[in-house]
């Protein structure tokens, strides 16, 4: 690097500094708010939360932040969200959670919604109404890394990239792993589709039996009302390089941005273990993903057979 | 002593100038002879040092192995200077280290120890968080720049298969700190750090003494293979500069993007803009085979990583 660029350098840096006054009264307007949401916090769900969030076992190096990320503290306002949206929004039943076994397990589950309010609900159970608390890991789209906020977000608060070789990662550290079989198909669905299955993919039975890891089938249900799609219109999607493009009404109603307050039930079946070669053929797999598949299925069946109501 | 063998072997380092070769030259240089082969000067060099200062595409070269006494290789000898014509740049990189392992096989040393980097896989949305030795070297595929360090880790990785009495280690270390001028270094010794409103990756360092560390377990009789190499546990970018006390600027992509076009084409700066994604996506690497098979462990904490890069300041 030749001197003359280097001063230049510095010389721009410098006016940078100037500009650098803004961000330190936002940072103090920030941590003023911190310190009134962290009490506000307190007093919403209760000194109880903060124990709960302590006995999370986390895997923490010293600066606080576990190798993918995940950061307590500002996990702990995520939570705290979805936990008010399980609590009193969405005010969930939560069904057979007590099976979850401890150490590695694979949550898998119906995908629906539009929106991955069934993955936070799912974690919040998992926070709010086991012993020990814990804190679910899900697999995020590719796509969505390459959002500003939506990233690091993510990232903050203990989800990671969709990749074969994070879930080995995580469920070797014996972690609680949550997969929709059905992606962007399942999510996406239109509501003369609702509560059915779409194609399973194949991959997490592969890397439950590569893991040796019981397998939870969860039946969710109260997703598909939140948001009525009525199509997909897969051109406007492909143009804006996103996996779906949902045609929902309600959203041009004002407030009907928010989801609709249906009531959502969540079940957990028990533990399904499978044996064999994870590199077996895909009619093999096929046909172990099926017997999870079709579990589902019937818990889908039976849950919206007791339902009476979608809102209550 | 860390090397299998006595005192009297000697160990060829290229690029020994660099602020990395210094510190590599003072290490080794307690335990072996070290030749030293670099076009710049080495003013300031421990006196049992041998340097050669030509260019590595030289003739000369050969002259180094003529007497048939380097016991090893340590290639540090890769040209990062973003500046320099591609030209240029390729030919010292790539012809440059075709020439050292010609000479190499020709005379049978023992050892070649190549330094690479993690950045040959480059930053990726869908980079899975901790990537093994066997992930595909993608760096190349938005930073043309990088592409001839990828072909040197290439070329080196045929050379471990085509000589099999040759023990060849590739090295690839995350962010360096330390005094070492390279980007990551540069970059965190800004007085005002920018970057990416909205992103915040993890990333991995790792002190400059570490890596000399890891260059001596590699030299160790019997070790070789591809190992990747980092510092202390991850940690999000922001945490850095806090940690360095410096104040951060958070500028959008839409508009850094652009803004850094203009700035590197007027050569206002020396970070290309292709490197952005540094501080957008996540590079990270598993270490483990280095942990298991070299015996390596960073034995720099992460406060003392992050602070070496102000030991140079004065």
């Amino acid at each position: 690097m030749s001197p003359s660029i280097r001063s230049k350098d510095i010389a721009l840096a410098k006016l940078g500094r100037y500009a650098g006054v803004i961000p330190a009264i936002a940072g103090l307007w920030v941590r003023q708010s911190e310190a009134a949401v962290d009490a506000a916090l307190r007093k919403l769900l209760g000194e109880e939360f903060h124990a709960r969030l302590a006995r999370v076992p986390l895997k923490l190096g010293t600066a606080g932040v576990d190798p993918f990320g995940l950061d307590p503290e500002w996990a702990k306002y995520a939570i705290w969200s979805i936990a008010s949206l399980h609590r009193h929004y969405f005010r969930s039943d939560v069904h057979g959670i007590e099976q979850v076994p401890p150490g590695r397990v694979l949550l898998v589950a119906n995908h629906s919604g539009q929106i991955p309010i069934d993955g936070a609900l799912i974690s919040a159970a998992m926070f709010m109404d086991t012993e020990p608390p814990r804190i679910v890991r899900a697999m995020i789209e590719k796509w969505a890394q390459s959002l500003p906020f939506v990233s690091t977000f993510f990232s903050r608060v203990g989800q990671v990239v969709g990749v074969p070789e994070n879930a080995r990662r995580l469920l070797e550290q014996d972690e609680a792993l949550l997969v929709f079989p059905e992606g962007v198909q399942g999510i996406s669905k239109t509501f003369d589709h609702r509560y059915q299955l779409t194609d399973f993919g194949l991959g997490f039975m592969r890397l439950a039996i590569e893991t040796n890891t019981p397998i939870v089938p969860v039946a969710v249900i109260g997703g598909e009302e939140q948001y009525v799609s009525l199509g997909n219109v897969r051109s406007l999607a492909r143009l804006f390089g996103m996996p779906a493009f949902p045609l929902i009404p309600q959203l041009f109603i004002p407030g009907g941005q928010l989801p609709l307050p249906t009531k959502y039930r969540l079940y957990f079946g028990k533990p399904m273990a499978f044996e064999g070669d994870a590199d077996d053929d895909d009619a093999v797999i096929e046909a172990k993903v099926w017997r999870v598949k079709s579990t589902i299925e019937d818990m889908l069946a039976r849950g919206l057979k007791e339902r009476t109501h979608v809102f209550w | 002593m860390s090397s299998g063998s006595g005192r009297g072997s000697k160990v060829l380092v290229t690029g020994i100038c660099g602020r990395l070769g210094k510190n590599v030259a003072r290490v080794l240089h307690r335990e072996r002879d070290v030749v030293g082969v670099d076009r710049r000067p080495f003013p300031d060099r421990p006196k049992d040092v041998d340097h050669r200062q030509f260019d590595l595409r030289r003739k000369r070269l050969k002259d180094v192995f003529r007497p048939g006494d380097i016991e090893a290789i340590v290639h540090l000898g890769v040209m990062h200077d973003p500046r320099a014509s591609a030209a240029d740049h390729h030919s010292w990189n790539v012809a440059g280290f075709a020439k050292l392992l010609e000479y190499a096989a020709q005379y049978q040393v023992p050892k070649l120890v190549v330094l690479s980097s993690a950045n040959v896989y480059g930053p990726q949305p869908g980079n899975a968080q901790f990537l093994s030795e066997e992930a595909p070297l993608l760096g190349g595929q938005n930073f043309s720049e990088i592409r001839d360090l990828i072909e040197v880790d290439m070329l080196a990785q045929s050379f471990f298969w085509k000589w099999p009495t040759i023990e060849t280690v590739i090295l690839r270390p995350v962010h360096i700190l330390g005094t070492v001028r390279n980007a990551a270094s540069n970059f965190l010794r800004l007085p005002a750090i920018p970057t990416l409103l909205g992103f915040d990756p993890m990333v991995q360092v790792m002190h400059e003494n570490d890596v000399v560390h890891a260059i001596q377990l590699a030299l160790k009789k019997g070790v070789r293979g591809i190992f990747n190499v980092s510092g202390p546990e991850p940690l999000p970018l922001s945490r850095i500069i806090s940690m360095l006390g410096r104040k951060q600027l958070s500028f959008p992509y839409m508009i850094a993007r652009p803004l850094l076009d203009r700035l590197w084409s007027l050569r206002l700066t020396s970070f290309p803009p292709p490197e952005l994604d540094h501080i957008r996506y996540v590079c990270m690497v598993d270490d483990s085979r280095a942990k298991e098979l070299l015996g390596y462990a960073p034995k720099a904490d992460i406060a003392t990583t992050v602070a070496a890069v102000d030991h140079d300041r004065w």
